[in-house]
C-alpha cells in the first residue's frame, strides 16, 4: 500500500503572465531532471476558436530543484510546432513525454487532427532537441506509431521509458468509439510497444491493464517506474459516458509487474484519492512518478482533466 | 520498346445496372481475378450519404466471359462493409486490388476516412476471402499501412504482386497539401512508392521514397500502379495529373503513365512508349485513369476508366504481341 501525502497545486497557467498560446490548461506532466531545477513538461491551450474549438501545445515549467513549489522558468514558446496542413498533428501536440538518452533529449507525443463523423483522431510522433529539450524538431511530418489492424485510432498518451538497453513506450490505443446521446466518446486502452532503437516499434499487440469498472472503460497515462526491484505503473481510468464530473470522472489505478510485460491491477494499493474540496475534489489522473534525491513524488491533474493545472504529492516512505 | 494496344472500347456502363447498396454511378478502378471459366472484375462504386449528400464509395464486381464483352451477372450484396464509426475506412472503399494467394483471395483495399481541415485521409486495409472473392472478412478494424514519418498522408491505392515468395505493393503516399486557393480546395500531391513483405500482413516501406520521376513538375499526382511481368521485364502503368484545376480541365486531368523495370528497384519513367493515349472521341476523350493491368490466357489486357473519374464505367485494351 502507497500513501501520497498531497503537497498542492504547482502550476496553473491562469495565475500566471503566460504569452496566448498558453492561456490555459496545464496536461499530463512528466519530468527531466536537470542539476538546479527539475523540467516539468504540459500541455496547454490558447483560448478557443469561434467555434469553441481548441488546439493544443505542450510547454515546461522550471521548478527549483530544492523546492518543488517554485517555480524559477516558464518557456517563451511552445516546444514543437504543429503539423503542416492535412498532417496528423495539425491541431495539437499533446501530451508529451520526454527522455534523456545520453545527449540526446527525445519527445514522443500525441498528434491530433480533425475528423468529421469523430470530433478527432491521434498518433505518436516524435521530434529530437539540440537545446537541452527547449525545443524540439520533428524527425518527418508524419507519425512513428499510427494505426493498425487491432488498434485501429487514437494512439496517444505516450510515456517514453529506457530498461535494460530496451526501448518501451507505453501509450493507449482506441477500441471503439460509442454513442452517448449521438455525441462520440472514444474508449481506449493501456498497450506497449518495444524498440531497439527508440525509431522502429515493436506492438505488442494486447491490453496490459485489466478493465475494473466496467468494459468500456477508458484507461491513460501509463506511468512505468522501477522502485524496490520491481516495476510500477500509475495511470487512470475512468467510466466511458457522463465523466466529466464526480461521480464517472477519472480516478488513478495501479498495477505492478516482474518483466514490463504482465502487469497485475491492484487500485486498493494506490494510496491517493479525490479530496474532499479544493482543486481535486472531482477528478484526478494523467499521474507523473519519479524519483528525486531520494524521495519518491506524483505530479497528477485535479478537477477539468488539467483545466486548472497540475498538483503534487510525496510518498510517505 | 514500344508497346501497342488495342483499345477495344468501354466493356461496362454502371448505370444500365442495379447494384448493391443502391450505387448507380461510378465504376472506378477495375481489378481482377481471373478464374478458370470468366473473370471477376471488382470495382468502386458510389452512393450519396443520405445525412452528409457526400459520395460513399462501395465494393461491387460483375463476372465477364473470357471474351471481355459479355457480362455474365452483377455482385448483389455487399462485398466488404464499409468500417465502424471512427475507423479508416468509414467513409468509403476505393480502390481495391485483389491477390489469389493459395486457397485465398487476399484484397488490399484503400480506406477514405473524412477529416476537417483538408477533405480525407486514406490508408490501406486487408480483407481476406475463403469463397473465391464473393465476400471478405476484414483483417482488423484498422489498416494495415497507414502514414509514417515520412509519408506523412494519404497512403493508398495498393497493387500487390507476388513474386520469387515476396510479396511486393505498389502504393501511393501523399506528399503534402497544398492551401486552398479562391477558386480551388485543398489539393494533395501523392507519388508512387514499393514496399515489400514475407506474409502480405506485415509491410516493409521503403519510407518516403518515390520511385517514379516526375514529368510534369514536382506536384504531379501519381496514383493507381498497376505491374504486370511480360517476358523477364516488370511493366508499370499508373496514371498522373496536374495538382490543381484537374476536375474539369481536360488538359490538366489523368492522364496515363508508364515505366519499365528489370529488376523490382529501378524504374524507368517511360510514357512515350506506353502505346496508348486518349482517343479523339469517346468514354476516353478527356482522360484516361486507374489503369489496371492482367495477364488471361498469355494474353495481356489493361482495363481503365475514361472521362470523369469513371462515373460512366470502364474500359478494356489488348496488348498486340
Amino acid at each position: 500500500m502507497f500513501k501520497w501525502n498531497k503537497i498542492g497545486k504547482v502550476f496553473d497557467p491562469s495565475e500566471h503572465e503566460t504569452p496566448e498560446w498558453m492561456n490555459g490548461f496545464a496536461q499530463a506532466p512528466s519530468v527531466i531532471k536537470f542539476d538546479n531545477f527539475v523540467r516539468v513538461y504540459f500541455s496547454c491551450r490558447p483560448k478557443p476558436d469561434s467555434n469553441g474549438q481548441y488546439v493544443s501545445y505542450s510547454a515546461y515549467v522550471d521548478l527549483n530543484r530544492n523546492n518543488l513549489l517554485e517555480i524559477v522558468d516558464i518557456c517563451k514558446e511552445p516546444i514543437l510546432e504543429l503539423g503542416k496542413l492535412g498532417t496528423f498533428d495539425e491541431f495539437g501536440t499533446y501530451p508529451a513525454s520526454v527522455i534523456r538518452d545520453k545527449e540526446k533529449y527525445i519527445v514522443y507525443y500525441g498528434g491530433w487532427t480533425r475528423c468529421e463523423s469523430v470530433p478527432f483522431n491521434v498518433a505518436i510522433g516524435i521530434g529530437i532537441s539540440d537545446d537541452e529539450g527547449k525545443t524540439f524538431k520533428k524527425l518527418g511530418d508524419g507519425p512513428i506509431l499510427s494505426y493498425s489492424p487491432h488498434e485501429p485510432f487514437i494512439l496517444s498518451g505516450p510515456k517514453i521509458r529506457k530498461f535494460n538497453d530496451v526501448w518501451y513506450l507505453y501509450y493507449i490505443a482506441g477500441r471503439k468509439w460509442i454513442l452517448d446521446s449521438g455525441k462520440p466518446e472514444p474508449v481506449y486502452k493501456i498497450r506497449m510497444a518495444t524498440s531497439v532503437d527508440g525509431i522502429k516499434w515493436h506492438k505488442h499487440n494486447r491490453d496490459l491493464i485489466a478493465d475494473s469498472i466496467e468494459e468500456n472503460e477508458a484507461q491513460a497515462s501509463p506511468d512505468v517506474i522501477f522502485m524496490n526491484e520491481q516495476y510500477h505503473m500509475f495511470f487512470c481510468y475512468r467510466y466511458s459516458t457522463n465523466y466529466r464530473g464526480h461521480a464517472n470522472g477519472y480516478r488513478i489505478g495501479y498495477a505492478y509487474s516482474d518483466d514490463l510485460e504482465n502487469w497485475t491491477r491492484d487500485d486498493s494499493r494506490v494510496g491517493i484519492d479525490v479530496s474532499e474540496e479544493g482543486w481535486d475534489s472531482e477528478m484526478i489522473s494523467y499521474p507523473h512518478v519519479f524519483e528525486l534525491d531520494g524521495d519518491i513524488y506524483m505530479f497528477y491533474l485535479g478537477n477539468g482533466v488539467g483545466k486548472y493545472g497540475f498538483g503534487l504529492a510525496k510518498l510517505e516512505l | 520498346m514500344k508497346m501497342k494496344w488495342i483499345k477495344r472500347g468501354k466493356l461496362f456502363d454502371p448505370t444500365l445496372y442495379s447494384l448493391a447498396n443502391g450505387c448507380k454511378e461510378f465504376a472506378q478502378s477495375p481489378q481482377t481475378i481471373v478464374f478458370d471459366d470468366f473473370v471477376r472484375i471488382y470495382f468502386s462504386t458510389r452512393k450519396k450519404d443520405e445525412i452528409t449528400g457526400k459520395y460513399l464509395s462501395f465494393i461491387a464486381y460483375i463476372d465477364v466471359d473470357k471474351d471481355l464483352k459479355t457480362i455474365l451477372n452483377s455482385s448483389t450484396q455487399d462485398i466488404i462493409p464499409l468500417g465502424e464509426l471512427g475507423t479508416f475506412d468509414e467513409h468509403g472503399i476505393f480502390p481495391i486490388n485483389l491477390l489469389k494467394d493459395g486457397n485465398k483471395i487476399l484484397a488490399y483495399t484503400c480506406g477514405w476516412n473524412r477529416r476537417v481541415s483538408v477533405s480525407v485521409e486514406t490508408s490501406i486495409g486487408l480483407a481476406i476471402s475463403d469463397d473465391d472473392g464473393v465476400t471478405f472478412k476484414k483483417y482488423g478494424s484498422g489498416p494495415i499501412m497507414s502514414s509514417s514519418l515520412h509519408e506523412p498522408v494519404l497512403v493508398g491505392d495498393a497493387f500487390v504482386q507476388k513474386y520469387d515468395s515476396i510479396y511486393h505493393m505498389w502504393y501511393i503516399f501523399g506528399t503534402k497539401w497544398m492551401a486552398a486557393t479562391e477558386i480551388e480546395p485543398e489539393a494533395r500531391v501523392y507519388k508512387i512508392a514499393h514496399a515489400t513483405s514475407v506474409d502480405g500482413i506485415e509491410w516493409k516501406k521503403e519510407e518516403g521514397i518515390q520511385i517514379i520521376s516526375d514529368k510534369l513538375n514536382e506536384n504531379e499526382c501519381q496514383a493507381l500502379p498497376t505491374v504486370v511481368k511480360i517476358n523477364q521485364r516488370y511493366h508499370m502503368f499508373f496514371c498522373f495529373r496536374e495538382a490543381t484545376d484537374f476536375r474539369k480541365n481536360a488538359a490538366r486531368s489523368y492522364k496515363l503513365g508508364y515505366a519499365y523495370s528489370d529488376d523490382l528497384k529501378n524504374w524507368t519513367r517511360d510514357d512515350e512508349n506506353s502505346g496508348i493515349t486518349i482517343s479523339p472521341d469517346g468514354f476516353d476523350s478527356e482522360m484516361m485513369c486507374y489503369p489496371h493491368l492482367f495477364e488471361m490466357d498469355s494474353k495481356f489486357y489493361l482495363l481503365y476508366n475514361g472521362n470523369e473519374f469513371g462515373k460512366y464505367g470502364f474500359g478494356m485494351a489488348e496488348l498486340e504481341q
